[in-house]
């Protein structure tokens, strides 16, 4: 831990160096860009901008996550539908990012839903193929337990199936939570007039770099507490089973 | 011995059950099969191992639904199943394994039932933490939590050590002895068939049929060290013409 905080600060020591070195508003030193912070979470704008697109990744993560599983788990489980889904997550799979969202974008205007439909049809075919992969090494032995002692369909969802999955679903978790507020500020920064990916988006036609970072570097501060605080716990807490190495 | 009007927990009748094998041949594992148990009592199929003693089990729980026959259990019949792996749920608690299966069972019935099976102390454990015998134990309390009617049990003794396969074989025909569910256990250990059943059927042959039928004239307690050893040569003589 020591050793982190040690090398954050030196990451910090160096841009200060740096931004003297250069001495240009292109560089601007740690504190420049604090002092903006405070100056745009005085105003109300930074909470705003900052809930404006963490709603959004909340809501594309948790639409990609559920039909990810969904789908995952009846590709994994039914032969027919493997062989259907297959092509059109190859598809999906291969689809440019930014394909999707423009053409999201000119199909449904530049509305929130297009927004939210773009990044979760992005995120969607990589939980999909990591849900699938974990549906398919499903242990059919608690299967014919639960069928034995008929175990009614929501228990055998939430203790015997959903158990199974989360490593998996931790996994997609993962890897999906830091695809989604990427591409959540790129569809911002392309057809919405809030949220950090427009304001980076101003930022970037002023070439004001330090108002590009009093709104990057909270962000990224939040998605890593969501990870220490959220997904590593659940991991954890779904992992507590496992024997532990003494 | 079973008397005129002797109530039936189980009759199943197989006119076939046969697999396809992986080169394309069928291969018959059932023909014309029929078995029935009679309440109450403690029936060992026994047979050796790869003679279709797992298939009828299948059958029998419901698991396998691809066969010519029927199998006529009475409506509520409510199976105890108990697995040769003990097949708990790794991420629950033993206790929590306990109510999942059975969640109309009183905490205390569950409570006295892991005494019975000596298991009170490792109820908050996860199934992971115990030992195999102690795993078994498990799911034993677990089959015998949900109030069966009809107690089917798969090898539940294999790769136990002598002492502590005897040691629950007894146990759990003291619990059946006390609760008078209606108990398969299938087995492929004669000593263990003589010693804990009222009934033995011998399975063999291709496809797979009873070879013999008896019923124990003295069974459990009542045994004796002679009458096991001639119910012991008698078993194998059965089954030694069987296989010729």
């Amino acid at each position: 831990m020591a050793l982190r905080i040690l090398s954050l600060l030196l990451l910090i020591a160096i841009w200060q160096v740096a931004s003297m070195i250069a001495d240009s508003r292109l560089l601007p030193a740690p504190l420049a860009v604090v002092a903006v912070i405070v100056k745009e979470a005085q105003s109300g704008a930074l909470f705003f901008n900052l809930g404006t697109t963490l709603a959004r990744v909340v809501v594309s993560f948790g639409l990609a996550m559920f039909f990810g599983t969904l789908f995952g788990i009846l590709m994994g489980r039914n032969e027919t539908f493997d062989r259907l889904g297959d092509s059109w997550l190859v598809v999906l799979l291969n689809l440019p990012a930014l394909v999707i969202i423009v053409l999201a974008y000119i199909w449904m205007g530049l509305t929130d839903a297009a927004a939210i439909l773009a990044v979760a049809l992005n995120k969607l075919p990589n939980a999909t193929v990591t849900i699938r992969e974990g549906a398919r090494a499903l242990d059919s032995g608690l299967e014919e337990m639960a069928t034995v002692f008929a175990m009614p369909w929501r228990t055998r969802v939430r203790h015997v199936l959903l158990p199974q999955l989360a490593p998996y679903i931790a996994a997609a978790t993962r890897s999906g939570l830091s695809i989604v507020w990427k591409i959540v500020l790129v569809v911002e920064l392309l057809g919405r007039s809030n949220g950090v990916g427009f304001e980076i988006g101003t930022a970037f036609q002023l070439f004001d770099v330090a108002l590009l970072l009093a709104y990057a570097l909270p962000f990224v501060g939040i998605m890593l507490v969501i990870e220490a605080f959220i997904v590593q716990p659940f991991e954890q807490h779904v992992s507590r089973w496992r024997p532990k190495a003494a | 011995m079973s008397p005129a009007g002797a109530q039936k927990q189980l009759d199943i009748k197989i006119v076939r059950k046969a697999f396809r094998t992986a080169s394309g041949e069928v291969r018959e594992v059932l023909r014309d099969f029929s078995l029935s148990l009679d309440a109450g009592k403690i029936h060992a199929l026994v047979g050796p191992s790869g003679y279709g003693k797992t298939t009828l089990l299948r059958i029998i729980i419901g698991l396998d639904h691809d066969f010519d026959g029927t199998v006529d259990l009475p409506p509520e019949t409510r199976i105890g199943m108990v697995f040769q792996e003990p097949r708990l749920l790794p991420w629950r608690s033993v206790l929590d394994n306990l109510r999942l299966a059975a969640p109309q069972a009183s905490e205390a019935d569950l409570l006295r039932i892991a005494a019975d099976l000596g298991i009170a102390e490792h109820l908050r454990h996860f199934p992971g933490e115990l030992s195999l015998g102690l795993a078994r134990r498990a799911a034993l309390a677990r089959a015998f939590a949900i109030n069966p009617n009809l107690l089917v049990l798969d090898e539940p003794f294999v790769s136990l050590d002598t002492a502590l396969a005897m040691r629950l074989g007894d146990e759990l025909a003291g619990l059946v002895e006390r609760t008078k569910v209606t108990t398969l256990l299938v087995t492929h250990d004669i000593d263990e068939a003589i010693r804990l059943a009222d009934h033995i059927m011998l399975l063999s042959g291709r496809p797979a049929k009873i070879v013999g039928d008896f019923d124990i004239a003295f069974p459990r307690s009542e045994m004796t060290a002679d009458y096991a050893a001639k119910t012991k040569a008698e078993i194998g003589s059965i089954l030694a013409g069987a296989m010729a």
